[in-house]
């Protein structure tokens, strides 16, 4: 998976957890979309730009054992739902900790780091995990 | 003048297992040849073919499945239309589906399916990163998530909300197992206790080895056809009462539910409505266990028990014999899950139950079947109901 454009494209969203807000009914989308499955083409051309504060709560997690070649050297990790405040749900690893105080419910916040490599002399793609706070 | 009802008149398939010294080639064209003779008709007279397969183009390196299944049929000059149908682990029940839809349209009377899947020609972790392809690349999996972490989430939420032991969801895997034991192509033939589907290696908390369909190597095929053509070559087979598929998010997290199946409360509810029945006209399942936790949550949104009460089923009534048994196949758990043959797998069970030819593990008068066949974590479901006469 040597192709360089998929890591970039993505870099704003995946550094500053940018998310778009539907100009029509406000709701608050992560990833962006360029359509609101609630409002459709009303939405069209009304999707605005919303950086995320990156805070909010586990809504479920598990701690990942068998992993794919990219992430063994990182296993176990804890893995996690994260709801945050601004209402969008998302999928993050939860670090800092062994996993044994992580449960559903309590409170994390973003922070930037290393999630993987295209291999051992490709690329290194960054974005966002979670500690708790 | 005949209705264009649809009939499935003949089934076949290879062992599902590691099957090192066969080919992608070898399993399809082993099953595809198996249905046909078993339908009572020669592959001259399929009018077109649906191969179906999920990850064949990574796995494998081979994309063109159409081609290559025909081609190696012996039916590449034939020159009927082949293609394939791809809607990942739900590949098969798919394939089927436009097969039953081709023959509804009155566009043609003899269909073949052939799902295949040969997932062993790959190393062992390397597999896993292949399987996340089912999920979103760029939001789940770029972040560390496979289909077992991820049902292991809906797995965790799940108990806590419910108050269900993790006994419950092993239940599904040693039902499977007892069963699979049963079933001359399954994967496994060793039955499991509930102690060893407890105590397996952890996968993703709180799913074990146990919790989890393997990584399987295997085809299943079947042969539809119009009920015209069947009554008029004096052909025996079983009805396709109804087909529905239905769509959910395609991300875990965007849906509404960790573990309320939308996509499958849609494909249920208008399978039975299109079929005038009900859950509890259904003498046995075959359900997507890819992850026994799926299992509950299945058996609930397909209307068999409601939310959160699923474990009382699984506990008392879903073994061959009880009130409904559930995957008399094995299930993906133990029948194995080649991902583009399971869906089409669960027809050649449900023709064997149907046909009163599942010897050891036939379902007493089996009357109607229902088969559940899902995406990933629940982005597409297929629900066909067959049987009935």
């Amino acid at each position: 998976m040597g192709e360089l454009s998929r890591f970039w494209r993505e870099s704003d969203h995946r550094y500053r957890i940018m998310a778009n807000k539907c100009g029509n009914c406000g709701k608050v989308y992560f990833p962006i979309r360029d359509v609101c499955p609630q409002c459709h083409r009303e939405s069209i051309g009304k999707m605005k730009p919303l950086e995320l504060t990156g805070k909010g709560e586990i809504v479920s997690f598990t701690i990942v054992h068998e992993a794919p070649p990219s992430f063994v050297r990182q296993r176990p990790y804890t893995l996690a739902l994260i709801k945050l405040d601004e209402g969008p749900t998302l999928t993050g690893q939860i670090v800092d900790t062994d996993g044994s105080n992580v449960e559903i419910g309590k409170r994390v916040r973003a922070v930037f780091r290393r999630i993987g490599e295209d291999g051992k002399s490709g690329i290194i793609q960054y974005g966002y995990k979670f500690a708790l706070e | 003048m005949l209705s264009n009802n649809v009939y499935l008149i003949g089934a076949g398939e290879t062992k599902y297992g590691e099957l090192w010294e066969k080919s992608l080639r070898d399993l399809a064209v082993e099953a595809g040849l198996k249905a046909i003779e078993n339908a009572g008709i020669y592959s001259k007279d399929v009018q077109i073919l649906y191969g179906s397969n999920s990850l064949a183009g990574i796995i494998n390196g081979q994309e063109n499945i159409g081609s290559l299944i025909a081609d190696f049929s012996g039916i590449a000059t034939n020159n009927i239309p082949a293609v394939r149908i791809e809607a990942s682990s739900a590949s098969g029940g798919a394939a089927v589906r436009e097969a039953y839809l081709a023959i509804r349209s009155g566009e043609y009377d003899v269909v073949a399916v052939g799902g295949v899947e040969k997932m062993t020609d790959i190393f062992g972790n390397e597999v896993l990163d292949m399987l996340s392809s089912l999920l979103d690349r760029e939001w789940e999996a770029f972040f560390g998530a496979t289909p077992a972490a991820l049902a292991a989430i809906s797995a965790r939420k799940y108990m806590k909300d419910f108050n269900v032991k993790k006994e419950s969801l092993a239940m599904m895997s040693v039902n499977d197992h007892a069963n699979a034991s049963l079933n001359p192509h399954s994967h496994y033939k060793n039955k499991i206790t509930l102690d060893q589907a407890m105590n397996a290696t952890s996968v993703a908390e709180p799913l074990n080895l146990m919790d989890c369909s393997p990584i399987t190597d295997g085809a299943s095929a079947v042969v539809l056809v119009s009920e015209e053509y069947m009554k008029k070559n004096k052909l025996d087979g079983v009805r396709i009462i109804s087909s529905a598929i239905s769509q959910d998010y395609l991300a875990l997290h965007s849906r509404n539910s960790l573990y309320t199946l939308d996509s499958t409360r849609a494909a249920a509810r208008d399978a039975f409505m299109k079929g005038g029945l009900k859950p509890s006209d259904i003498s046995f399942a075959e359900i997507h266990d890819s992850y026994s936790i799926y299992g509950l949550m299945e058996l609930e949104d397909l209307g068999f028990a409601a939310k959160g009460k699923a474990n009382t089923l699984v506990e008392e009534d879903i073994k061959l014999g009880g009130r409904l048994p559930v995957n008399p196949s094995g299930g993906l758990k133990a029948k194995g899950n080649p991902l583009g043959a399971t869906g089409v797998g669960q027809f050649v069970e449900a023709f064997l139950q149907l046909k009163n030819k599942a010897d050891k593990r036939q379902v007493k008068d089996a009357r109607y079947g229902l088969l559940h066949n899902m995406a990933g974590t629940g982005s597409t479901s297929i629900v066909h109901i067959v049987g009935g006469e």
